[in-house]
């Protein structure tokens, strides 16, 4: 297992490199855009600026994906290759407002 | 008030379910509640340090020191739970059979008892950290009022903690043949979930490929979002959408896991060596 981790972390140092950036601000508990068109077939680089003095988690399950912001903080969070689709988001804490979609295509 | 116990109860509901099969797998060992305790207290002190610098923790290692905090948490969780089914593949029939005498090997107990407290102390680390951050953030919000952000977080704490009651209160009701069986399963299977969240983490940091995203789709079925579909994936290891690699890692710690317990188990005393 360990050796296999080994390998796989070495092939991940190389093998990708990452092209393409999207971004997403968080403000008033919603994300802009709502949203958010990136290629399909690619790995993308998402950056999520919480702009709110308050945390919120992105998540999404369709993306399999989970990460919480601190307030006024910058993260990335990796997603794809992404087959052509709609894949959407929310903002656990405010579920009821932060909400958006990435769109593959 | 409502928003706050819901998810406030999804939080505790994975780290209750955690500890009540911690708490049935170890009722026989000396000490266990105090180390219980020490596991819970250690994670709520943690839970309020990892959320205080959650700001700091994200900027670690350009910016994915998030992913690599939550893998590690899990890495270490999984690696305590496969070696404590180790152990208790070479001392499990000795303790069933003889927990009294057992009991008095108070250091052998006692070092379990720590791998397995450190795992209910990780396990509360990770929910409660973003449970402390969500109840800051409602709070600092100033939408809400105090007693009903609090009201809504006590009663979703309660709820969870008696899902995690009732899961080792069913577990207390197996037959005492069948009780060793019953836990290491389900030992096993939540460290390969434990894997495979950690495998998630490190595809989400990019540091690993997701070899297939997803592998496939199950929502259809059961979605991770359902009450139990959550119940499934804390235990189990459910996901309705795994990447290819989650379920590498899952099936690997199942593999290492049941080859240390087959290779560690106690032989029956043999006459013949051909």
């Amino acid at each position: 297992m360990k050796t296999l981790f080994i390998l796989l972390l070495l092939c991940s140092l190389n093998a990708y490199a990452v092209d393409n950036e999207a971004t997403l601000v968080i403000r008033d508990h919603r994300f802009e855009p709502e949203e958010v068109r990136v290629p399909a077939g690619q790995k993308i680089k998402l950056m999520v600026h919480n702009q709110d003095s308050t945390p919120e988690e992105f998540e999404s399950y369709e993306l399999n994906r989970e990460k919480v912001a601190a307030p006024g903080a910058k993260v990335t969070i990796y997603i794809g290759p992404l087959s052509p689709g709609r894949y959407p988001f929310f903002g656990e804490f405010n579920a009821e407002t932060a909400r958006g979609t990435i769109v593959a295509e | 008030m409502l928003g706050s116990a819901i998810i406030v109860f999804r939080e505790v509901l994975e780290a209750a379910l955690i500890i009540g099969i911690i708490a049935a797998a170890t009722r026989n060992l000396p000490g266990r509640n105090i180390w219980l305790l020490a596991g819970i207290t250690a994670g709520l002190l943690g839970s309020v340090i990892v959320a205080s610098l959650t700001g700091q923790i994200a900027e670690l290692a350009e910016g994915v020191g998030q992913e690599l905090l939550n893998a590690g948490i899990l890495g270490v969780a999984a690696v305590m739970l496969a070696w404590h089914n180790i152990w208790m593949a070479r001392h499990g029939r000795q303790l069933a059979l003889n927990a009294r005498q057992m009991g008095t090997d108070v250091a052998s107990g006692g070092r379990e008892m720590s791998a397995l407290a450190l795992v209910v102390a990780l396990a509360i680390l990770r929910e409660g950290s973003e449970t402390v951050l969500f109840l800051y953030g409602l709070l600092a919000g100033g939408e809400q009022s105090f007693a009903s952000v609090i009201g809504g977080g006590a009663f979703g704490l309660v709820a969870g903690a008696l899902a995690g009651y009732g899961l080792y209160a069913g577990f207390l009701t197996i037959p005492a043949r069948l009780f060793f069986a019953a836990t290491s399963g389900l030992i096993l299977l939540l460290a390969a979930a434990m894997a495979s969240q950690a495998a998630r983490f490190l595809v989400q940091a990019d540091l690993i490929p997701s070899l297939a995203n997803p592998l496939w789709n199950s929502s259809w079925f059961l979605d991770n979002n359902s009450l139990p579909g959550r119940f499934l994936h804390t235990l189990i290891g459910y996901e309705a959408m795994p990447s290819g690699i989650q379920v590498v890692f899952y099936t690997a710690t199942l593999i290492l896991i049941l080859t240390g317990m087959r290779f560690f188990r106690p032989r029956p005393p043999t006459f013949t060596t051909s």
